[in-house]
């Protein structure tokens, strides 16, 4: 008996229509724990090297880990990994909402997406009847629109997945939506789908999840649900949620303004958290199992449009990013994007990039067939939003390769306002000056995203622009704790944010799954899955090495314009430095591979080399 | 005594019927809860939380007296009396009368208190 598993993972090739269940390795789950773990073997063993993203050889991996579903606070997230068709390299996108434990429910620890289906489908599951069904007459709908309509189908227990139109026409950046306002946002997961032509995944199941030690899990459950009551911090988060972090990172120079021309917002004011809470917030909206509901479902009168949002990265990214100062307006964005399917993080880079250019005069208005690109235009924003997501124009198709791509067309010195890692492009914190967290996004397993290490508050601790081995520890140790909640399929912010206490994790693990695993033990785990999923990299980028690990020119090269880090930027030595430091800690190379001993401390030897090839 | 709901501070996120299938099947299952929270997105954006009011006229139409009022004031199903008959579940003024195929008896509400615990936002509370 697998206990704190569903027991099975379902395989859906789509090619030939079929649908197979098979049982849950139990060796992998002990080596891998499960979620971003159990995608990144699946991605390492399944994918042959060199496959291409959008072909019929890439996979979608859609995991629960042990934690999803159970008695366990914020145990309500899910796992997307797969080849992205965005950076090339390991795309891994974290999705909330009630998806994740619903999929255990039915009986499934996983979902695995092979080949392309012929025609529009979507997957059907109602505990163990699974069908693959004609899903043309949805084909173009938006995410809330078919959310609604597949509800009103199916049933409102069902648990839905959608793609919007964005996933249908491959922008590279095409997200998943989920219960209204969900998303697996990162790398191109719902260009994937869409690729495969998966419209829609639905989910419904009525099984329990097994339990090793009923008593302790309980016991343990209720420890942990109870600091997190208890905590100090747990009204006001519950009250502001993300958004709480905007004028925090406003006041300390980390709220990306202008394409990250700076980190601070002479409007930031008019976008902090009171005057979202205040003026259009309706619910609360917790995932599975979530005491501190950070979710914030709002409506918006001027538009009469509901968003969950926007969340403090998509209010950096959409709003302060591209000058825009009216939290309606930035609601409007959040949702257009929901609606479309798109990342919003992304789309506020491309966005903010060609709104850069435009400004300095290298895209021509008959480039932007006639927009107004200035930073601060709503208008122009919600209607670039929707070409990106039909790619509908030049500029549009252009933006919807990504940053990387459209910088590299249209060169002219734009590359250096292109503001990504590995061609991802950078979530919403100002790195000119704060050397530990551009060394987390430089460093980030799936380009520069935030939520690997979330190290701005340790710069500001330790004095932001120290280069020095411990803060490329403090980085390292954030990449094991933070993807260890990602491989358990369990939310981190109760720790971050409530300081629910880390040891509560590793005797609830082993209550659950009766396999006593110590807190070291979970971080080897950890640091195991961080390996494969850098030799993720090296075995499909020719030539991968350092120089994909560069931060965004900008940050090494521009002062920042304004706000308290006004007039600073980072040496690119001292870049240089902190991945050395980091390289050395790591066990890599100064080309940052893994060395054969660091794989073979972490037991991947074999794995690797047999997968290698 | 009984169980209250403040509608407006419910984020949806289940943890209470998590912690009621625990307590009355050992079972993590929230499909086997005696609450129900159902969520009206994406107009007007709310959730509403069902929940007994142990009104009694379950246990007073019950042919087998398997429903009792237990130590807490609630209205009590006993397994091993109860024969399924569904008479409690016509009679239920709230819809809260609960089963299916594989559980061979009803269950509701036991006032046991485990979802006021384990809920994050106050939203439930047990009182007169």
């Amino acid at each position: 008996m697998l206990y704190g598993y569903a027991g099975h993972i379902l395989r859906v090739d789509l090619t030939s229509g079929t649908v197979s269940s098979e049982p849950t390795p139990e060796a992998v789950t002990h080596d891998f724990l499960g979620g971003r773990g159990l995608g990144a073997y699946l991605l390492w063993t399944e994918v042959p090297r060199g496959a291409d993203p959008l072909g019929p050889d890439n996979k979608l991996f859609i995991s629960t880990g042990p934690l999803s579903g159970t008695f366990f606070p914020g145990s309500g997230k899910l796992d997307v990994t797969t080849k992205s068709p965005q950076t090339g390299g390991y795309a891994s996108a974290s999705m909330g909402g009630l998806l994740s434990a619903e999929l255990k429910f039915a009986g499934y620890d996983a979902i695995i997406l092979e080949g392309i289906s012929p025609k529009p489908v979507y997957l059907f599951i109602d505990d163990d009847r699974v069908e693959l069904r004609d899903a043309r007459e949805y084909w173009g709908m938006g995410s809330f629109a078919l959310e609604r309509i597949l509800k009103q189908r199916l049933g409102e227990d069902f648990q839905i997945a959608t793609i919007g139109p964005a996933g249908e026409v491959g922008v590279k950046y095409a997200c998943i939506n989920h219960d209204y306002g969900r998303q697996a946002g990162r790398g191109g997961v719902g260009t994937v789908m869409g690729a495969k032509r998966v419209k829609a995944i639905t989910v419904h199941g009525t099984n329990g999840i097994p339990i090793a030690d009923t008593d302790s899990f309980i016991g343990i459950g209720k420890t942990a649900f109870k600091a997190c009551k208890e905590a100090e911090a747990l009204d006001a988060w519950i009250r502001y949620g993300t958004m709480t972090v905007t004028s925090w990172c406003d006041r300390n120079g980390a709220l990306p303004t202008r394409n990250f021309q700076a980190g601070s917002f002479e409007h930031g004011p008019s976008i902090y958290a009171p005057v979202f809470r205040d003026t259009i917030v309706v619910t609360d909206k917790g995932c599975f199992g979530c005491p501190s509901p950070c979710g914030k479902y709002a409506h918006a009168p001027r538009y009469d449009i509901y968003v969950e949002g926007p969340e403090y990265e998509t209010n950096g990214m959409l709003g302060s990013n591209l000058g825009l100062s009216d939290i309606q307006d930035i609601a409007r964005a959040n949702q257009l994007c929901d609606e479309f399917g798109l990342d919003t993080i992304s789309t506020g880079g491309c966005i903010a990039w060609a709104m850069e250019c435009f400004e300095r005069g290298v895209l021509t208005p008959a480039q932007t067939n006639g927009l107004d690109l200035h930073f601060g235009n709503a208008e122009a924003v919600f209607a670039l939003i929707e070409q990106i997501a039909h790619r509908s124009t030049w500029l549009g198709d252009l933006l919807a390769e990504g940053v990387r791509v459209a910088a590299n067309r249209i060169q002219q010195g734009s590359e250096a306002w292109a503001i990504h890692v590995k061609g991802m492009e950078q979530s919403a914190y100002d790195t000119h000056s704060a050397t530990s967290m551009l060394l987390a996004y430089m460093t980030a397993d799936v380009g520069a995203h935030h939520n690997r290490a979330w190290a701005i508050t340790y710069d500001i601790a330790v004095g932001r622009d120290a280069v020095t081995p411990e803060k490329a520890a403090k980085v390292i140790e954030l990449q094991h704790i933070r993807p260890l909640m990602d491989a358990l399929g369990c939310c981190r912010l109760q720790w971050v944010e409530l300081d629910m206490p880390l040891d509560l994790y590793a005797p609830a693990l082993a209550a659950l799954t009766g396999v006593e695993r110590s807190w070291d033990d979970l971080l080897h785990i950890s640091e195991r899955i961080w390996n494969l999923t850098r030799m993720i990299w090296v075995r499909e980028i020719e030539g991968f090495g350092r120089a994909w690990d560069a931060p965004p020119v900008r940050f090494v090269s521009e002062p920042a314009t304004q706000g308290p880090t006004a007039g600073k930027y980072t040496p690119p030595e001292a870049a240089q430095q902190m991945l050395d430091y980091y390289y050395e800690q790591r066990g890599w190379s100064r080309e940052g591979i893994p060395t054969p001993e660091t794989l073979a401390r972490l037991g991947l030897s074999d794995l690797v080399e047999a997968f290698m090839k | 005594m009984r169980l209250y709901v403040d509608h407006k501070r419910c984020s949806g996120c289940r943890a209470c019927q998590v912690a009621c299938s625990l307590h009355l099947f050992r079972e993590n299952n929230p499909k086997k809860a005696a609450l129900i929270i159902a969520p009206h997105f994406p107009a007007p954006g709310a959730f509403e939380v069902q929940v007994c009011t142990q009104c009694g006229q379950c246990a007073e139409v019950c042919p087998t007296g398997a429903i009792q009022q237990n130590d807490r004031g609630a209205y009590a199903v006993d397994p091993d009396t109860c024969i399924k008959c569904m008479a409690c579940a016509d009679v239920c003024p709230e819809d809260m009368i609960f089963t299916r195929p594989d559980v061979p008896y009803v269950w509701k509400c036991d006032l046991c208190g485990e979802c006021v615990e384990a809920c994050g936002t106050g939203a439930l509370w047990i009182a007169e």
